[in-house]
């Protein structure tokens, strides 16, 4: 099991390193148009030569890499270009904001699907059609044209909610909750649309099952068939939805965090791409590689947990 | 066996329709496919269907409402015209769309199906290639991207297909390694047909479809991804796109809503579309997904009137029917009679088809949901238990009948150790202890043969033997001490000496308790072996009940006389000499 | 006695095991058999017994991990990919499941031409080919413009039947070709299969776990247990008389068709139970 463990967790430090390593060649093609962004209005052909010797972006692209990657090995990530923050401080610092945001959907949908997808699928009827027709308009509506819907609704027109803008959770709890409220929503239309149709598919084929059958002519009562057997067998698949939402969710904050200028890991990230702050991305990827490596043994190992005959031995 | 092999059993045979007349005659799809196609159309001529260029910008049309002479739908904040660029946008949008797509399709289907149909070792090389291309931070790495791709749209949707590609890479991989063990894939290489030619006849095939779906949805994924960069301001200014026209409407929200709505809502129509004709697709080429089965007794029906025979078990008149897709019932089991008196054995012998099963789940109230009983009765002990509702057959399930299964693996849940199965159910019919549950599990174990209970308790399913398991679900079911046992092809699924020694058991287990056994098989074998009686069931009906001796000896049907005659016994030995090598070779 | 058209010497195969470093499981121990121009060859034994996977490694679907098979007098035990492909023409197969050897999207006609034209046969000639074999299986001539889901499982057998025997083969690989199938049906394609050897002289290696069955087709019988030939003889005799305790066992254990006499063999069973031989550890 630790045997196990470690080889996925060096897999994926493989990974991080290839990763990385297309990202800076990626990055090293505009190494010059960052000098003038970091140069600013002053930048000026005969200045950015020495600038880029100055900070090191002159020397071959494989030697930079190494030196970043020997930083970084040993914990050191540097500094922004242009704001001089620390790179880990700057990332974890606005991590908070996105992770409340994306954990909040996800406990959400999570909860909403697995009691839409169950209960779709094992009466069939008004139920099922709710849910068929919840992740339809999910599926069928730009996330963006729902999130900017809601903004025009219910902070403009109604006044509700404040249309943009964050206050930490430590400072007003009420206006915490009222400023994600948006972005949880956006986030957990998609989320439902996505998990309930994984969750409902699923219990059916489960409950089409054999097992089913026998467990039921031993006079077992069909609440425990449905939540103890046919839900566990069928969270496999759905928990592989649940780490690719989670993911993607991520993604999503990219955009949504700029809709709703929420100070978070997205936004940050999207700006720092958008002004070339070659350390942040770099710090941004090693991050990014990490969560996907992390969630998908912690996926892997839940599944195991599961589902016996995936287990480890 | 399943409900998916009895209904595919049943099923009248299809008649020929290609999949593509299906969608010809699907509403949804015509009206989303018609849909798309008159947008991309309008896109395609928009240099003939507006005055203006899409960047052309006029002082006068600043804001301009809608139906300002050559501006229909007004103008935007830069006084370009909306009705213009929106056309123009429907290029962009398209061009990401067939760009994206077509890249993804073009990566995940070759890898997908060079890594699903060679070896192991090439597999494990692809494998590694797209869960490095999964780790990438996508829309990230195109926004990093942005100097180096000048803001192209269509190098940027390039990019992005390869970042789609592993979902494809996955889909074809998972189909092909499907396909590949199937055995007329198998027959296709005896056959001798280069690897190329069985990947395009074969392999190929079974691909296209989900691809053709999963296209549906990459190119709605694509023009959504498209949109939020513009949206952003990520890329070219100068390329008119739905996301800068919703990003500039937005900005203008307070001066002119319908800036914001046009780019929004011909968006949404476009995304919906592909989203709901990717449905249709799915809907004509796999045909209709499985509908949910709802956990219940079979809808209910007055019992009829019908003196007590005495018997343990009385079917009278029992029919079972399934509504056809038209909508009308077809019967599968039409009137069949029987009775099981206590402490017999009877035996319901009949082919694939026969309604034998069908009549075995109808006495357990385990029919699946959609099945009808149109009409007759079923009594335990006099007791009518057609129009019992759930709750009361869960007690008769309970306590008073029990169920040993076909498929030995497939009837055992694969999460749950087997005693914590076990335990449950004697729980249930019992009402004791987890304690005593448990001892009494572990001493039903013992009693079926089960070599070391204390072990087998403790195992998943997948660790144990067929032979075993079936051992394991025959303690299950003798488990509630029940006075009537439905054993349903019990030994089908089982090697010939396992076959014998499960047989055994049942009969030693029948004469310790005097439970009454109703016996489902197609081996008149296995009749012989141990029933008392044979009902013989063709096409849903019994054409013959009697005593297994006479059944045997003097056949009075001529239907039951046709199936001893093909029977391979002993007498039924090759004396014939092999054919000379030079003699035979017709033709 | 006429020449051995397939000889089998030694054959071993092991299949590779899912985790790391593990060792392969050898399920074929070293089975050597013979078959003549002509003869059938039933392999009797249970599942896991490893008999399908002689059929197997005779076709080429899977790798031996020693001895050999020679086939016509030539060695085929490694054949490369164009030399499989020649020998598409003299070695055919019948799978078990009609439902999944044939390919439910291509018509009959389809299906019976793909390996004539492989052989390079015009369209004209494979159309009057398939139409020929349809009627040597007894299925409709308009059969071949039907897809395999309009058909039964027996018809489909025929189809797959036709299918193997396209190219005229010498011998035919026959994997439990008729346990899938209805009691009735059983005997119809059995004897399908026995009338098309007197008719042209093929030669049939025919696996199933089934003694009656195999007893029905086959010249010789061959009993393979835990990846071991253990008996091998005329139909007859192994089928009725049998020498090793295993075949004995696997004669008590089929039930048969008549109460009075299996009471007898049941009752006997239980006797050699009691008294069980020290060389079979079952």
């Amino acid at each position: 099991m630790v045997a196990y463990i470690a080889r996925r967790l060096a897999t994926g430090l493989v990974l991080a390193v290839l990763v990385t390593l297309i990202t800076f060649l990626l990055l090293s093609t505009s190494f010059d148009r960052v000098v003038a962004a970091v140069l600013g209005p002053a930048a000026t052909p005969a200045l950015i030569g020495p600038t880029k010797e100055r900070m090191g972006l002159d020397r071959p692209v494989l030697v930079q890499y190494l030196d970043w990657l020997g930083h970084t090995v040993r914990g050191d990530f540097g500094t922004s270009y242009f704001t001089s923050e620390d790179v880990v401080h700057a990332v974890t610092g606005r991590l908070g904001v996105t992770l409340s945001i994306i954990l909040i959907a996800l406990v959400i949908s999570v909860v909403v699907s697995v009691a839409l997808g169950v209960l779709s699928a094992a009466r069939g009827g008004v139920a099922d059609r709710v849910a068929q027709g919840l992740s339809l308009v999910g599926h069928l509506v730009p996330g963006l044209l729902i999130a900017i819907g809601l903004v025009f609704a219910l902070a403009i027109n109604l006044q509700l909610l404040p249309a943009t803008g964050y206050t930490p959770l430590a400072e007003d709890p009420g206006r915490w909750a009222a400023t994600i409220a948006i972005p949880v929503i956006v986030l957990v239309v998609s989320g439902i649309a996505n998990m309930t149709a994984q969750i409902r598919g699923s219990m059916i084929d489960e409950l089409r099952k054999d097992y089913v059958r026998t467990l039921r002519s031993r006079g077992i009562p069909t609440r425990s068939i449905v939540y103890r057997h046919a839900l566990r067998n069928a969270a496999g698949p759905a928990l592989t939805v649940l780490s690719l939402e989670f993911l993607q969710m991520f993604g999503a904050a990219l955009i949504i965090e700029n809709v709703f200028a929420l100070p978070g890991f997205g936004s940050y990230a999207f700006n720092a791409s958008i002004q070339g702050d070659v350390p942040i991305i770099m710090g941004v990827t090693v991050f990014s590689v990490l969560m996907v490596v992390s969630l998908n043994l912690v996926a892997d190992l839940v599944n195991g947990w599961l589902n016996p005959k995936a287990r480890i031995h | 066996m399943s409900v998916e092999t009895l209904t595919a059993e049943q099923k009248p045979v299809a008649p020929r329709r290609s999949a593509a007349r299906r969608l010809l005659k699907d509403p949804q799809a015509l009206i989303t496919g018609g849909l798309l196609l008159v947008i991309v159309v309008l896109g395609v001529f928009a240099p003939l269907l507006s005055g203006h260029g899409a960047n052309d910008s006029s002082l006068d049309a600043v804001n301009a409402g809608a139906g300002t002479p050559g501006y229909p739908l007004g103008g935007d904040h830069s006084g370009r015209d909306i009705w213009a660029r929106l056309l123009y946008s429907i290029r962009t949008s398209a061009v990401s769309a067939v760009v994206a797509t077509t890249v993804a399709l073009l990566v995940g289907v070759t890898f997908g199906l060079v890594g699903g149909y060679f070896s192991r070792r090439i597999r494990g090389i692809t494998e590694w290639v797209f869960s490095l291309v999964m780790t990438f931070p996508g829309i990230l790495l195109l926004i990093v991207l942005m100097p180096v791709t000048k803001g192209d749209v269509r190098v940027t949707m390039a990019i992005f297909g390869v970042l789609l590609s592993p979902s494809i890479y996955r889909l074809v991989r998972n189909l092909v390694v499907g396909v590949r063990n199937e055995l007329y894939v198998d027959a296709a290489r005896v056959s001798g047909l280069p690897v190329r030619r069985i990947l395009r006849r074969h392999v190929l095939v079974v691909v296209r479809g989900p691809i053709i779906i999963a296209t549906a949805f990459l190119m709605g994924s694509a023009i959504g991804v498209q949109a939020g960069l513009a949206f952003l301001g990520v890329g070219s200014s100068t390329v008119p796109s739905f996301g800068s026209m919703i990003s500039d409407g937005f900005r203008n929200l307070y001066v002119d809503p319908w800036q914001f709505a046009w780019p929004a809502l011909l968006l949404g129509f476009i995304t919906a579309s592909l989203v709901l004709l990717g449905n249709a697709l799915r809907d004509a080429l796999e045909g209709s997904r499985p509908k949910p089965v709802k956990i219940a007794a079979g809808p209910r029906q007055e019992p009829e009137a019908g003196e007590s025979t005495g018997d343990l078990l009385t079917v009278r008149d029992l029919a079972i029917a399934y509504p056809t897709p038209s909508g009308e019932l077809r019967e599968v089991v039409s009137g069949v009679s029987l009775t099981v008196a206590a402490s017999e054995t009877v035996g319901v012998a009949g082919e694939s088809g026969s309604g034998k099963t069908q009549t075995a789940f109808a006495v357990l109230g385990l029919l699946p949901a959609e099945a009808v009983v149109t009409k007759g009765s079923i009594r335990l002990h006099g007791r009518e238990l057609l129009g019992l509702g759930e709750r009361e057959l869960r007690r008769v399930r309970g306590h008073s009948i029990a169920y040993v299964p076909q498929e030995p693996m497939s009837n055992l849940d694969p999460s749950f150790t087997v005693g914590a199965q076990l335990v449950e159910g004697v729980q249930a019919s019992c009402g004791i202890s987890r304690r005593e549950a448990k001892e009494r599990v572990l001493a039903l174990l013992a009693r079926v043969g089960i070599q070391d209970p204390e072990r087998t308790f403790g195992c998943y399913p997948h660790e144990i033997s067929g032979g075993m398991a079936q051992r394991v679900l025959i303690a299950g079911a003798v488990a509630s001490e029940p006075e009537l046992l439905i054993a349903d092809e019990p030994t089908t699924a089982l090697d010939v000496t396992v076959q014998a020694e499960i047989l055994d058991l049942l009969r030693d287990l029948q004469r310790e308790s005097g439970m009454a056994v109703l016996l489902v098989t197609h081996n008149f074998g296995v009749v012989a072996d141990i029933c008392d009686r044979v009902v013989v069931m063709r096409q849903g009906a019994v054409v013959e009940t009697d005593t297994t001796l006479n059944v045997f000896r003097g056949p009075a049907h001529p239907y039951t006389r046709t199936l001893l005659e093909s029977i391979l016994d002993g007498s039924t030995v090759r004396t014939d000499p092999p054919v000379a090598a030079t003699a035979g070779r017709e033709q | 006695m006429t020449a051995s058209l397939l000889e089998v010497d030694e054959l071993r195969v092991a299949y590779p095991r899912r985790g790391f470093r593990a060792r392969p499981v050898e399920v074929l121990h070293g089975v050597s058999l013979t078959i003549a121009e002509g003869e059938t060859l039933g392999v009797v034994g249970e599942s896991g017994s490893g008999k399908t996977t002689i059929g197997r490694a005779v076709l080429g679907l899977t790798t031996p991990s020693g001895g050999t098979i020679r086939f016509g007098g030539q060695d085929i035990t490694h054949a490369p990919a164009k030399q499989r492909r020649a020998l598409a023409r003299d070695l055919q197969v019948v799978f078990q499941d009609p439902y999944t050897s044939l390919n439910p999207s291509l018509t009959i006609g389809d299906i019976l031409s793909e390996p004539l034209v492989v052989q390079g046969i015009n369209g004209k000639d494979a159309h009057a080919r398939v139409q020929a074999l349809l009627d040597q299986v007894g299925l409709p001539g308009d059969a071949a413009q039907r897809l395999p889901r309009e058909f039964s499982g027996g018809q489909r057998q025929r189809v797959a039947i036709a299918r193997a025997l396209a190219p005229r083969p010498k011998l035919i690989v026959c994997d439990e070709p008729v346990s899938a199938l209805d009691l009735s049906t059983q005997a119809l394609v059995l004897d399908l299969l026995v009338d098309i050897q007197r008719r042209t002289g093929v030669a049939y290696l025919f696996v199933s776990h089934d003694l009656a069955v195999v007893r029905h087709v086959s010249h010789r019988v061959a009993v393979v247990y835990r990846g071991d030939i253990v008996e091998t003889g005329p139909a007859a005799t192994v089928t009725s008389e049998p020498e090793h305790a295993y075949t004995r066992k696997l004669l008590l254990a089929a039930p048969v068709p008549d109460p009075v006499e299996q009471a007898k063999r049941r009752a006997e069973r239980h006797r050699l139970r009691e008294t069980p031989p020290a060389h079979v550890h079952a």
